[in-house]
């Protein structure tokens, strides 16, 4: 064969090393990756069309079938925007459930991510060890909100279960067994010396390419990004919680699971502070069916990363208006920058690291009249937004740069009462300080 | 019954090698099928192995509804499968479509597009819920000669 051939393989929709459908094509010159093509979609249900079919109570349960593994946060993201939108001081005792069973949910993910990634790597052991002690966590959730996964405890204006002081003493002795457990993982994954070499220098995403790439979660973390929802625009309980923000300036597939590794201990330390200082009181508030106009948009910091929901109402009991960007969307951006001029061998673990979940991803942006209009030049052509902005729909809107575009925005929420200026000087001061 | 059909029989119940395929779920079942086989449910006491392509497979594991885009995916691994194969749908989106029911680009259950052997209803399926109805299909295949003599 020739060198200088390049050629194409396609991997799945099904394969052994993806454990959901996606396609990727990939354009090898021997063993190297010269690129490749990501295509989504073979999970695309039409959940955001769906839930404008349906009540809002309706679409609480649909939503969190978005994805079956962070559920909870996706349920709890929503469920955020239209209290928002209602207007709803939701009770603390259900801000600290929400806060329990999200940290459960992150706990449970990341053990099943390190499972997966030993799998990925050929280190059974490790799946069948985590897995294993998944277990236990699994139950812990069983215990609090009745099902293993999809646990339905949002409801708008609350939660849906008390806890009673019998089950935090099980939650008490289930994290005690995990802690034990985990430490022991930390040392495997910091001192195991087969970890180390397989998963050092694999798949490297500098600081850079992490903020350019606008990488999330833990992907970002191990960029060294300090980067975290849950303290930086604090929801739920989380601005009364300490913990730390894990980050490691690793930049590869082994910094990826030092962080998750030890976020796990942080999720722990969370977990305890919300069962110590579980407020009394009513769990959840009536809200009326229908919800009043208007628009939100909520951020969570879901195990695999910020999950954002925007949801606009027109005063009736269905929603105009849901969309979902999951963590993973923004992250796989990041997994064909990882892979150019890497190993073909080297593909599951990168796919994996960061921890991709396509059911989230697949969500749809239809864009009408893609081609120009007359008079646009050819070079435009590819700049849909663009286009869009010309065709008769949106007859009024305008083609903004990007720096327009930011004052713009800047102006819009200053309007609605938001003021960036003290942001943007922390940010700077935080830019400066590094 | 020959001797060497019972033979045949008695391997396939002992070794049923399975192919996990996601047509549209939303994970969760995937993770439960995965969880039965991990140490705490352990489905290989039953000799059922996860295996990685359609050929080596003789049941095919789906989770989720089928959307448009995976269908033909899905009748193609199918028909992959060598005979006799068995189809088992894990959880209510692949039993009956489920919540999704009625998306404009959800087909429905699995049963709508190749033949399914055995639904394994729950959101998700719980592990023993799957390997209940794995033990029951395996139940079956022994039954079947017998009806059939």
């Amino acid at each position: 064969m020739h060198n200088s051939d390049k050629f194409n393989i396609p991997l799945g929709p099904q394969h052994p090393a993806l454990k959901e459908p996606e396609g990727f094509s990939v354009a090898l010159k021997g063993e190297k990756i010269m690129g490749m093509d990501i295509r989504l979609g073979y999970n695309h249900r039409g959940i955001e069309k769906a839930c404008e079919e349906r009540t809002y109570i309706q679409d609480l349960y649909l939503i969190e079938r978005v994805c079956g593994i962070c559920s909870h946060s996706h349920s709890t993201c929503f469920v955020q925007a239209v209290e928002e939108i209602a207007g709803v001081q939701v009770p603390k005792r259900a801000l600290y459930i929400r806060t329990l069973i999200a940290e459960l949910e992150r706990v449970h993910s990341h053990l099943l991510w390190l499972g997966v990634a030993g799998h990925e790597i050929g280190f059974d052991t490790l799946l069948m060890y985590t897995w294993r002690d998944r277990e236990i966590v699994m139950d812990i959730l069983a215990l609090l909100t009745g099902n293993r996964v999809n646990y339905g405890i949002n409801t708008i204006g609350g939660v849906r279960r008390d806890i009673s002081p019998k089950q935090i003493e099980e939650v008490y002795k289930g994290i005690k067994t995990l802690e034990e457990r985990t430490r022991y993982y930390i040392e495997v994954a910091t001192q195991e010396t087969t970890i180390i070499k397989r998963l050092s220098g694999v798949g490297v995403l500098s600081r850079e390419d992490a903020l350019r790439l606008d990488a999330v979660g833990p992907t970002a973390r191990a960029s060294g990004v300090n980067r975290d929802v849950r303290r930086d625009d604090p929801y739920a309980a989380y601005a009364e919680i300490k913990f730390n923000v894990i980050t490691d300036d690793h930049n590869d597939v082994y910094g990826r699971t030092v962080v998750r590794v030890k976020e796990l201990m942080e999720s722990y330390a969370i977990v305890k502070q919300c069962l110590k200082d579980l407020p009394e009181g009513p769990i959840t508030v009536k809200v009326p069916r229908k919800i009043p106009a208007g628009e939100a948009t909520s951020r969570y910091e879901a195990p695999r990363g910020e999950d954002l929901h925007y949801v606009k109402s027109n005063g009736t009991e269905k929603p105009e208006r849901v969309k979902v960007r999951a963590p993973t969307l923004a992250n796989i951006q990041a997994v064909k920058h990882m892979l150019k001029d890497r190993y073909l061998a080297d593909m599951p673990i990168v796919i994996a690291a960061i921890d991709p979940c396509f059911s989230c991803t697949d969500r749809l942006v239809y864009l009408s009249h893609c081609e120009p209009p007359k008079g646009v030049k050819q070079s435009q052509k590819r700049d849909c937004f663009a286009s869009l902005a010309m065709t008769s729909r949106f007859k009024n809107a305008k083609v903004m740069s990007w720096e327009a575009l930011r004052t713009y925005s800047i102006e819009w929420h200053r309007v609605h009462g938001i003021d960036f200026s003290e942001l943007n000087n922390t940010f700077r001061k935080r830019l400066e300080k590094r | 019954m020959g001797l060497i059909k019972k033979v045949v029989t008695w391997a396939r119940i002992k070794s049923p090698w399975i192919l996990h395929f996601n047509t549209g779920a939303c994970n969760a079942c995937d993770i439960e099928i995965i969880a039965a086989l991990t140490p705490r449910y352990d489905l290989e006491r039953f000799g059922v192995q996860l295996k990685g392509t359609p050929r080596h497979a003789d049941v095919l594991v789906c989770s989720g509804p089928v959307t448009r885009q995976i269908e033909d995916r899905l009748v193609r691994i199918y028909e992959q499968m060598p005979e006799p194969k068995f189809v088992v749908a894990v959880g209510t989106c692949s039993c009956t479509g489920g919540v999704f029911n009625g998306c404009y680009n959800v087909r429905g259950g699995i049963s709508s597009v190749i033949p399914v052997s055995a639904f394994i209803p729950g959101c998700p399926a719980s592990p023993k819920a799957i390997i209940d109805g794995v033990a029951k299909l395996l139940a079956s295949l022994a039954e079947e000669p017998k009806k059939k003599g």
